[in-house]
């Protein structure tokens, strides 16, 4: 195997743990310090803060309980929606517009407004030659923000819950978004953007450049001011591209060093928020095993995707051309990626992105081989929850660990706890319904837009291919991931499907995870004892894994029989 | 009806902010700091635009190296980027590796009669993932090299030379792949001056 490569997934590793340990900390004193950026140097932070919430007029400091929180967030949620919406139908009458794009089409509204407000960035539009720069700046890049503010509030929230006792608040969702948004995400959002604008990504107000090639013709060059839109989208796990070939293009992904960052900035935040999650309740090795169980799953997927590819397709072998990896190639299925990633960082960036509900991809998965291509579904079916979202990936997490202590608990007779709180009925119905409901809707849309002749429309590859592009699509809207196999397209079917896939996959889990944490804040703390089941070993490790497997994972066995594993057989 | 008022509030303050100034402080940065970098590294010979060194550009010609095949209507289309979408079982991926690579074949035997398909890089007869990759693999520059050549009347070891020099090696000499940068390495060519 290619010794570069793993190197360089290695230094990955030790980084993401390197770096996700200390921001973890520092987002748990972020959301949990009243005190923080109010005094000393930094009163001045602490002032906009408040000069915020006033024009808000919202008491930022007042408590909110899980009803009344997610009920702020729904509407927040939606008038940001319609805001949204309306962007991308007037862009053609707004101002910068150098290009003079006209509005874009209603359905693809729709879907993208959608899309970008529940932090998943699913592509029915081409970037570069739909969207203003705009519709793009004013309208995509602050919904990377902001719906990615969204889940990073929630889980502060959940977690606040889980750490408190015999409580009914769990927060206040305005301090919470606006902590995450001026104290998270915009720092990390500058520094990145300083890395990629070195590294070559454009970032300019000016139109297209028009260039005449060496032979004579003209080429047309899209630019935009990408880099600062590339940072967000990366680390607010949202993954929409300002080109169409998101972070394949080399205008959005120069070189090898832009991409290490950007696939770096895709797990950076889900992996803090373990560690800050450890911190907050005060359980730091059961932080350590959850980070243990995630990691498993996304060292499976590259194990598998990795000799997939370099392996490459049966056609690509058949053909006689040259697939061996060596000094002067990097070999393998090159079908839809590029030379200056090639294998190695094409497989990290493809788990890392299906594990986390990013959506952005330096590679086409359409063509990727069909084992290859098995990975990022099956990541995505598993509910986002290695890593994960930001915010969403974890609380998430949280209901396949209630449904592992529930299992552990019938095994051994013993009404189950977590963290010193008794697990009832109440959050056992509450974890199910969080768990199961997206994998269901995924199943049932897929089904719709299998039978259905208004669903066929949108498949490009035919056969067995196009059942799983099909899946892939519903999987991916559903689970607010946003990488496709690309082939599959737009009509105003496929894209209101896709619409309503979206804000129920979010919203749904989003509520739940809420409630969740409005009833354990209000619980109190028994004493372990002998029986307990620990949540700070190995053995939960294999159980959360386990269970994480045979709920989502045989949910999605059949309809992996339909797709690639035939296809892997006809291959 | 309050947590309305204060969204409505919200979207205008976050977008002044994350939308414009966040953006236009970044843009002022870039065009500072990184000026040709941050308008798309565009290459200028005697006052025109020849192209970028991120994007390929169309060479048919045979005194040029040749980009990779791409996905994009027209070809390397650098304002809208695509995959080919072909899936592994798609019979028109196994036709156009096919064509792609008989193409080769016709276009380098003359300058190469031992070159067989097993001598043809993976990278030569499959689209980028952009389109618009800037890069060919060095195996697949080497491959070309005897047709640039003998078209231009150079010493082979000037060529092989010069795509030395335009091989983009690992970012710090670690993370990604090596690649040659086409447009780069034909405008080398060029200024050496040969037909």
């Amino acid at each position: 195997m290619n010794g570069q490569g793993i190197g360089q997934i290695v230094l990955y590793v030790v980084l993401l743990i390197g770096l996700g340990y200390p921001l973890g900390i520092y987002m748990a004193r972020v959301y949990n310090d009243d005190d923080f950026a109010t005094r000393g140097r930094f009163r001045w932070l602490g002032a906009i803060e408040r000069g915020f919430f006033r024009a808000l007029r919202v008491d930022g400091f007042r408590e909110q309980t899980w009803k009344a929180y997610g009920k702020v967030t729904l509407v927040f949620s939606s008038i940001f929606a319609l805001f949204l919406y309306g962007i991308l139908r007037l862009q053609g009458h707004l101002f910068l517009n150098p290009d003079h794009l006209p509005a874009v089409a209603s359905h693809i509204a729709l879907n993208t407004t959608a899309s970008f407000i529940t932090n998943t960035n699913w592509q029915y539009y081409g970037g570069e030659y739909t969207m203003s720069y705009l519709s793009q700046m004013a309208g995509l890049a602050v919904q990377n923000f902001v719906s990615a503010a969204v889940g990073m509030a929630v889980l502060a929230a959940v977690v606040r819950g889980i750490a408190r006792r015999s409580r009914d608040e769990i927060g206040n969702f305005w301090r919470d978004l606006y902590r995450s948004l001026v104290y998270i995400l915009l720092p990390l959002a500058v520094v990145l953007g300083v890395i990629l604008i070195s590294q070559g990504v454009v970032q300019t107000f000016h139109a297209h450049a028009t260039a005449t090639t060496l032979q004579g013709a003209h080429q047309t060059i899209a630019r935009g001011p990408a880099a600062s839109q590339i940072a967000i989208k990366q680390l607010g796990t949202n993954g929409g591209g300002f080109y169409n070939s998101n972070s394949a293009v080399p205008f959005e992904n120069p070189n090898g060093l832009s991409n290490f960052f950007e696939v770096l900035a895709i797990l950076l935040i889900p992996a803090g928020q373990v560690f800050m999650f450890g911190k907050v309740v005060g359980a730091r090795r059961h932080a350590w095993m959850v980070f243990a169980a995630m990691f498993s799953i996304f060292a499976i997927g590259l194990a598998v995707n990795l000799p997939a590819e370099q392996h490459g397709s049966q056609v690509l072998r058949n053909s006689g051309v040259n697939i061996t990896q060596s000094s002067a190639q990097s070999g393998g299925n090159m079908a839809d990626k590029e030379i200056r990633f090639g294998q190695a960082n094409s497989t990290l960036w493809t788990v890392a992105t299906s594990d986390a509900s990013n959506g952005s991809v330096n590679a086409g998965f359409d063509a990727q081989t069909p084992t290859g291509g098995a990975v990022p579904l099956v990541n995505l079916f598993l509910g986002e929850v290695v890593f994960g979202g930001v915010g969403s990936g974890l609380y998430g997490m949280f209901f396949y660990i209630i449904i592992a202590v529930f299992i552990a608990g019938l095994m051994v007779g013993r009404t189950p706890e977590w963290l010193g709180k008794k697990i009832e009925a109440r959050e056992i119905k509450i974890a199910a319904l969080g768990a199961l409901f997206v994998p269901t809707m995924v199943l049932t849309l897929t089904a719709v837009a299998i039978v259905t002749h208004s669903g066929l429309a949108s498949i490009y590859n035919s056969g067995v291919h196009g059942f799983t592009e099909t899946l892939y699509a519903y999987d991916s809207q559903s689970n607010n991931n946003g990488s496709a196999f690309a082939g599959y397209g737009a009509t105003s079917f496929s894209a209101s499907l896709g619409a309503v896939a979206m804000l129920f996959g979010r919203f749904v889990p989003l509520l739940a995870a809420l409630a969740l944490g409005g009833s354990l804040a209000k619980k109190k703390i028994v004493p372990a004892s002998a029986g307990t089941f620990r949540t700070d070993g190995g053995t939960f490790v294999v159980l959360l894994v386990a269970i994480i497997a045979l709920t989502a994972g045989l949910m999605i066995l059949p309809a992996l029989t339909l797709g690639p594993i035939v296809e892997g057989l006809m291959h | 009806m309050k947590s309305v008022l204060a969204s409505i509030v919200a979207v205008v303050v976050l977008t002044a902010f994350f939308g414009f100034a966040y953006p236009a402080v970044m843009t002022g940065f870039a065009s500072v700091a990184f000026p040709n970098k941050a308008g798309g590294s565009l290459v200028d010979r005697n006052g025109e635009v020849r192209g970028s060194k991120l994007a390929a550009q169309q060479f048919t010609w045979p005194r040029y190296f040749h980009e990779r095949p791409s996905g994009t209507a027209p070809a390397y289309n650098a304002g809208a980027t695509t995959f080919l979408n072909l899936g592994p079982t798609n019979p028109d991926l196994a036709k156009l590796i096919a064509s792609n690579a008989q193409a080769i074949l016709k276009l380098e035997k003359p300058y190469n009669p031992g070159l067989t398909i097993h001598d043809i890089p993976v990278d030569a007869v499959v689209t980028s993932a952009s389109g618009i990759d800037p890069d060919i693999s060095p195996a697949n520059a080497a491959l070309q090299s005897r047709r640039v050549a003998a078209v231009r009347h150079l010493p082979l070891a000037t060529v092989q030379k010069l795509i030395k020099e335009n091989t983009d090696g690992r970012s710090l000499g670690f993370f990604g792949e090596p690649g040659v940068n086409v447009l780069e390495l034909n405008l080398a060519l060029d200024k050496l001056g040969g037909k």
